[in-house]
């Protein structure tokens, strides 16, 4: 049910002329995902969407509000649709074969993750699971991404800058 | 009554009520990260998010008065260094790079968990300076850009 609004949301935001519009059928995306997320008791993750949902929401209005963008037609050519049939059907099909040598839902046979379930409060002393996995057993991972998003930090203010810019 | 920046009266009056309940929302997230569901992750984009609404009610040069583009860019490169510190650090004493070195504490209690709360705020600095940066580059990119003005970097 909820899936099916993301996808009509998706669907949405792809296919409006008026930019805001867009914008808000991707917030309803994203609204549907935090629920998800919540529903399948991950609230870590669903608090986490739910705040950069809503920063990148108001990045994206205030920086599209007002701004003409130039809208290009698209023709559709066969050739193309042909193709994305083929991929769809292509990736349909190899993933309903990948699913299907899945465990069942929720059936524990992971050894590592039962471990960290066991071991988590003896060792770190937190309470919240996720915080002992994400800062202490896998922090090496944590650090990857701390620099993941100070170089896109640099990035994003090295493009902007206005400073020894050729004009 | 003259002009002023940003939004209007009824914003500006709302705004003051609450950024400081969004604000302290954002340190308790941080704090209590290892507690419950959270994390310095979710409240450093919170904390930004805090400035990001006074920027929105009362225009930038309000929000610059309280926190300068010195403090920002010093917050993102302090909490990224006391990350890696605290990673050397249980190098140093414990001998393996990121160990928990600490004393874990009571479990369920504030103080507990050893560097896991370091770690929280580290990254609620990082994060949340880093967020508010890009924030202020991109949304206020073309209004600087139109007037002229603005500072050099941000």
């Amino acid at each position: 049910m909820i899936i099916v609004l993301m996808i009509a949301g998706a669907i949405v935001a792809m296919e409006l002329e008026d930019l805001l519009s867009s914008i808000i059928a991707l917030g309803a995306v994203g609204i549907g995902l935090t629920l998800e997320f919540l529903l399948l008791r991950a609230p870590d993750l669903a608090i986490t969407q739910l705040v950069v949902e809503i920063l990148s929401l108001i990045i994206l209005i205030r920086a599209t509000v007002g701004a003409k963008v130039p809208q290009e037609k698209i023709k559709a050519r066969v050739g193309y649709f042909a193709f994305a049939v083929l991929f769809v059907v292509v990736f349909l099909v190899f993933s309903y074969r990948a699913l299907g040598a899945l465990p069942e839902f929720g059936a524990p046979i992971m050894k590592i993750g039962a471990q960290y379930i066991r071991d988590a409060l003896t060792r770190t002393g937190a309470a919240n699971i996720v915080s002992a996995v994400i800062l202490d057993f896998r922090a090496y991972d944590t650090l990857g991404e701390a620099t993941v998003l100070f170089t896109s930090v640099i990035g994003v203010l090295a493009i902007l800058r206005k400073a020894g810019r050729k004009q | 009554m003259k002009q002023e920046k940003g939004m209007t009266l009824i914003v500006k009056r709302i705004t003051k009520v609450t950024v400081s309940l969004i604000f302290l929302f954002g340190v308790y997230i941080v704090l209590h990260g290892h507690l419950t569901p959270g994390g310095g992750f979710a409240g450093g984009v919170i904390i930004a998010l805090s400035f990001i609404h006074l920027v929105l009610a009362f225009g930038k040069e309000a929000a610059l008065k309280r926190i300068t583009d010195t403090v920002i860019s010093v917050s993102e490169s302090v909490g990224g260094l006391l990350f890696w510190g605290i990673a050397l650090l249980g190098l140093v004493f414990a001998g393996t790079y990121f160990l928990n070195f600490l004393p874990k504490g009571e479990p369920f209690t504030l103080f507990s968990s050893g560097t896991i709360v370091l770690c929280n705020i580290a990254i609620f600095l990082k994060v949340g300076a880093g967020l508010f940066a890009i924030f202020l580059a991109l949304a206020l990119f073309r209004i600087t850009d139109d007037k002229q003005e603005g500072r050099n970097g941000l």
